[in-house]
């Protein structure tokens, strides 16, 4: 049975969801206001502050008192590479995990899954003592490697999943007709796991460069991402609302653009592959 | 020449015996069907002829060569499979000339062996689409191409018209007959629909939990089952099983007899009954007999111009001649 949609229903709907859309994009409009501010009308209320005069004063002062480049290149370096790591893990992992499952392969995913649910507090000491002994505090290859493992086992379970939608048919087919394994993986599996391999790697790349826990302890100077850079903008002198915000706008504007762009693959990856 | 040997094959899934050890051979150029109910084993049986499954103990012998530890795609058998298999990322040109570039072929050879399929198969039109925007019938057909361009020893079919609507079903299996005769190349049929094993095949294996039953010829199996699995499964509608009495009259545990040797009389005969539901085909009737001496309702085949009334009373003479008789363990009676 049809459910029912009436024009009056549909509208409901729609504003609601637009509400619910404005809410949750409403922190990132501000913030993109308060950076066009001045330092004074930054922290006016919010009428004062939508009433006062725009200023690129803020970018302008950021610009000069840090390297947003460095930053951005620390950034991506360091979301680019753990992606990259982490696929080149997963794949491997998935594949066998998919095509030829044990009777453990249940229970490897769910511990797998289950280490992201360890408070990362709870292992920064240790962690932050190996990276010490290991001389890669403060490295931008030991955060590929830290942010790598953290998201390892999302990278994982997307993998399996967008795996587990392809008919292993397609892949005995593929034997019959005279494919040996490279070929099997080269001209059948591969071009078919594509689209579910770049929402992987999309949706990694967000989360990496989002990732503010361990670059902000890992890192001080030499390889602090863009988080370390925002969050430099918040502590020793106080808040400086406008340039903090100028900042987090610097920090946010590639992946926003890049998520924008992306949307269609994005929503397929967070559904897990549930969604066809 | 045999072409395809089973030594002594088993297989297991963990503590399940899916197929106890059987010996199997196929002739060069057999149309051999395997059938059975579902669960029989008959597709492991041919997953294991195919290397798509490790065999647990035994040998499979092809061309008289021991292929058991050979990969799939050195046993040089072409597969069909039951949902087509196609590669959804290819066109049907490079689908089907698929198998040719794995075996090295030059670009020309594959193009004119694509071209010499298509053309058979009637699919020219369609070499440029993609497996996506094909019917049902359209994709088989691309299957089957794929299977014959490389010219493999011998063909295995996994229910391959399970997926399609009754019409196309009996065309295609037309189709796949004709073939069969033109390139007289073995093929291995999987399928549970005893009409197609009877229509396409050589020879029939007959399988149950993973146990050969028998194997012969379709008239063979029909004409002489060699137990009541086979005699019960063979065969649309069923052979009618008596059990009791009427059995023991003819010195046996069961008997029984096929729809069409059991003739009917309005006055006289030898079983009295009454007409339940009669099936019209046109060419047959069916009608479904009650008769208080049996348990069950006995089916019996009359010309199509014959028009009894539900409810009426008649009575039923069994042909002596086509009388089956089976032992206590359901095996045939000399």
């Amino acid at each position: 049975m049809a459910r029912e949609t009436g024009t009056r229903q549909k509208l409901i709907t729609s504003i609601i969801a637009w509400l619910v859309a404005i809410v949750i994009f409403f922190p990132i409009l501000w913030i993109i206001v308060l950076s066009f501010k001045s330092e004074g009308d930054a922290i006016s209320t919010p009428l004062g502050v939508l009433t006062s005069a725009w200023t690129l004063e803020s970018y302008a002062v950021v610009q000069e008192r840090s390297d947003y480049l460095k930053h951005f290149f620390n950034s991506v370096i360091v979301a680019l590479g753990s992606t990259l790591l982490g696929i080149l893990v997963a794949v491997p992992a998935a594949w066998s995990m998919a095509f030829v499952p044990s009777k453990r392969t249940r229970g490897i995913l769910m511990w797998m899954l289950s280490t992201k649910m360890l408070p990362a507090v709870g292992v920064l000491y240790p962690i932050y003592l190996l990276f010490i002994q290991f001389g890669i505090l403060d490295s931008r290859i030991g955060l590929v490697i830290v942010l790598m493992l953290i998201n390892l086992p999302i990278i994982v379970w997307m993998l399996y999943t967008y795996f587990r939608e392809i008919p292993a048919e397609i892949l005995e087919a593929a034997r019959m007709d005279g494919a040996g394994m490279r070929a099997e993986l080269l001209y059948v599996l591969t071009p078919m796991a594509i689209p579910g391999i770049a929402s992987t790697m999309l949706l990694n790349v967000i989360l990496a460069w989002n990732e503010a826990f361990w670059t902000l302890n890992l890192t001080a100077a030499k390889a602090a991402p863009l988080t370390a850079f925002i969050a430099s903008y918040s502590s020793p002198e106080g808040l400086f609302y406008a340039k903090l915000s100028a900042a987090s706008v610097m920090a946010i504007a590639p992946i926003l653009v890049m998520g924008w762009f992306s949307q269609k693959q994005l929503v397929r990856g967070l559904t897990f592959g549930a969604v066809k | 020449m045999k072409q395809i040997q089973l030594k002594q094959v088993s297989k297991r899934f963990g503590d399940v015996e899916v197929i106890p050890p059987l010996d199997l051979e196929i002739e060069d150029g057999e149309f051999v069907v395997f059938v059975g109910p579902s669960g029989c084993g008959k597709s492991t049986l041919l997953r294991l002829i195919a290397g798509l499954e490790d065999v647990t103990s035994g040998a499979v012998i092809i061309n008289g060569e021991d292929a058991t530890g050979i990969p799939p795609a050195r046993r040089s058998l072409a597969m069909v499979f039951q949902s087509y298999a196609l590669y959804p990322h290819m066109s049907v040109r490079k689908n089907i000339a698929f198998p040719l570039r794995m075996a090295g072929f030059d670009k020309a050879e594959q193009n004119r062996r694509v071209e010499d399929a298509a053309h058979v198969l009637n699919l020219t039109e369609y070499l440029d689409r993609r497996p996506g925007q094909l019917s049902g019938g359209q994709r088989q057909r691309v299957a089957i191409g794929r299977a014959i361009v490389r010219e493999p020893t011998a063909f295995l079919f996994d229910e391959p018209l399970s997926n399609l609507d009754a019409a196309l079903r009996v065309g295609m299996r037309l189709e796949i007959s004709e073939l069969h005769k033109r390139l007289a190349t073995t093929m291995i049929y999987v399928t549970h629909d005893q009409v197609e094993a009877m229509t396409m095949a050589d020879k029939i294996v007959v399988l149950q939990r993973g146990v050969i039953e028998q194997i012969g010829s379709p008239l063979e199996l029909y004409r002489n089952p060699q137990n009541i699995f086979v005699a019960g499964f063979i065969g649309s509608p069923r052979m009618n099983l008596l059990e009791g009495n009427v059995a023991a009259s003819h010195k046996a545990h069961t008997i029984g007899i096929r729809p069409e040797h059991i003739s009917i009389s309005t006055d006289s005969g030898d079983w009295e009954g009454v007409v339940g539901v009669t099936e019209h085909l046109g060419s047959d009737t069916f009608f479904h007999v009650n008769c208080p001496a049996f348990a069950n309702p006995l089916t019996v085949r009359a010309g199509g111009d014959v028009d009894l009334s539900y409810g009426s009373r008649i009575f039923l003479t069994p042909d002596k001649a086509h009388l089956h008789r089976f032992d206590d363990k359901g095996l045939r009676l000399t």
